[in-house]
């Protein structure tokens, strides 16, 4: 249990890093979406393209947008941790 | 039984409350021809509705198969929610469904892809009805089945379980962002490079984009899966050895 902890930080290290490496690389990057940039590729590629649909709701502001996110994430970490916990208990209840 | 009804609300929450994923990776709304989306919803169709049968079957089988959807539903909560940058100096996110499509099977997580897909496009205006088959082929059906083969061929192979998960869920990430980029290129082939030149250009913006995202969400479906392995009693291993 301990070595896997140990290689957990290890790995969660590498995650770090990963993600920190463009942000060093690449200061001057805007970092926007992968979809905005296909949007405007399909755009510049075809000048003619009208898309014929438009979303039905948008966030209005980045921050309600930030908002729904953080609530995302919250929920699925709970719910990851909710089932961690409840197999963990399971598991001692069963090898008792 | 109490701890059932609490966690079947809470999955429900999840799924009526989630925003889904910002700026990634969906084929956005309107931006597929009306004959591509057709097609491609008619080509999705058939998989949610054998994932749909597929899960009915696994949550039947196995009483701790809630339990395990909860987890694979909270984990592509999570991670589609994180958007990370990448070398190509944009965003996008991972998509979670490796680790599902691994304990559930590729046409169970269907289902979990698709439900995700629809509340992305409808409550964040990412992704979209329109292009939903297309996004649903993509994420929910072609990556989950890379996933899944990944897994099943190497698992075999007698690989480490640890390679093995990682490399089933990065080379799952990695492929729905190709048949994306596949799909708008046919779709869009309009520039002076044709079809080729077209799926160069979106192949640079998905796929490259993703490759160090596909790594981040190899290495964390396979700790997931070896906390969870470590956590199961002996009873509660069916699905995660023999599940199709």
């Amino acid at each position: 249990m301990k070595f896997l902890a140990n290689k957990n930080t290890l790995v969660i290290l590498l995650i770090v890093l990963i993600v920190l490496t463009p942000l060093l690389m690449n200061r001057g990057a805007e970092f926007g979406g992968a979809d905005g940039e296909a949007q405007e590729a399909v755009l510049e590629m075809n000048p003619g393209y009208e898309p014929w649909a438009e979303p039905l709701w948008e966030p209005p502001s980045g921050e309600i947008e930030s908002l729904l996110f953080s609530v995302q994430v919250a929920i699925g970490a709970g719910a990851i941790g909710y089932v961690m916990g409840v197999m963990k208990e399971r598991k001692k209840i069963a090898s008792n | 039984m109490s701890k059932k009804i609490i966690l079947a609300a809470f999955v429900g929450l999840m799924l009526v409350v989630t925003p889904g994923a910002s700026h990634g990776m969906h084929i956005m709304e309107g931006f597929m021809p009306l004959g591509h989306s057709l097609f491609w919803g008619a080509v999705s169709l058939p998989f949610l509705v054998v994932g749909i049968l597929s899960l009915k079957r696994s949550l039947k089988e196995d009483r701790n198969a809630k339990l395990y959807l909860g987890l694979a539903g909270g984990f592509v909560f999570v991670m589609s929610a994180l958007k990370i940058p990448s070398v190509t100096g944009s965003c996008s996110h991972p998509t979670g469904v490796g680790l599902s499509a691994i304990i559930f099977g590729p046409f169970a997580t269907t289902v979990v892809g698709t439900i995700v897909l629809v509340f992305q496009a409808i409550l964040l205006a990412h992704g979209g009805i329109t292009t939903l088959g297309a996004n649903m082929f993509s994420m929910a059906i072609a990556g989950p089945l890379v996933s899944y083969g990944v897994f099943k061929l190497l698992g075999k192979a007698g690989v480490r379980k640890t390679y093995v998960i990682f490399l089933a869920a990065s080379l799952g990430n990695l492929f729905t962002y190709v048949v994306t980029a596949f799909q708008l290129a046919w779709a869009f082939p309009g520039g002076p490079g044709g079809f080729g030149g077209a799926l160069a250009k979106f192949m640079s913006i998905f796929a490259v984009t993703q490759i160090p995202l596909a790594i981040i969400e190899g290495i964390l479906t396979a700790m997931v899966y070896s906390m969870v392995m470590e956590y199961v009693s002996s009873e509660g291993v069916t699905i995660l050895t023999n599940k199709a």
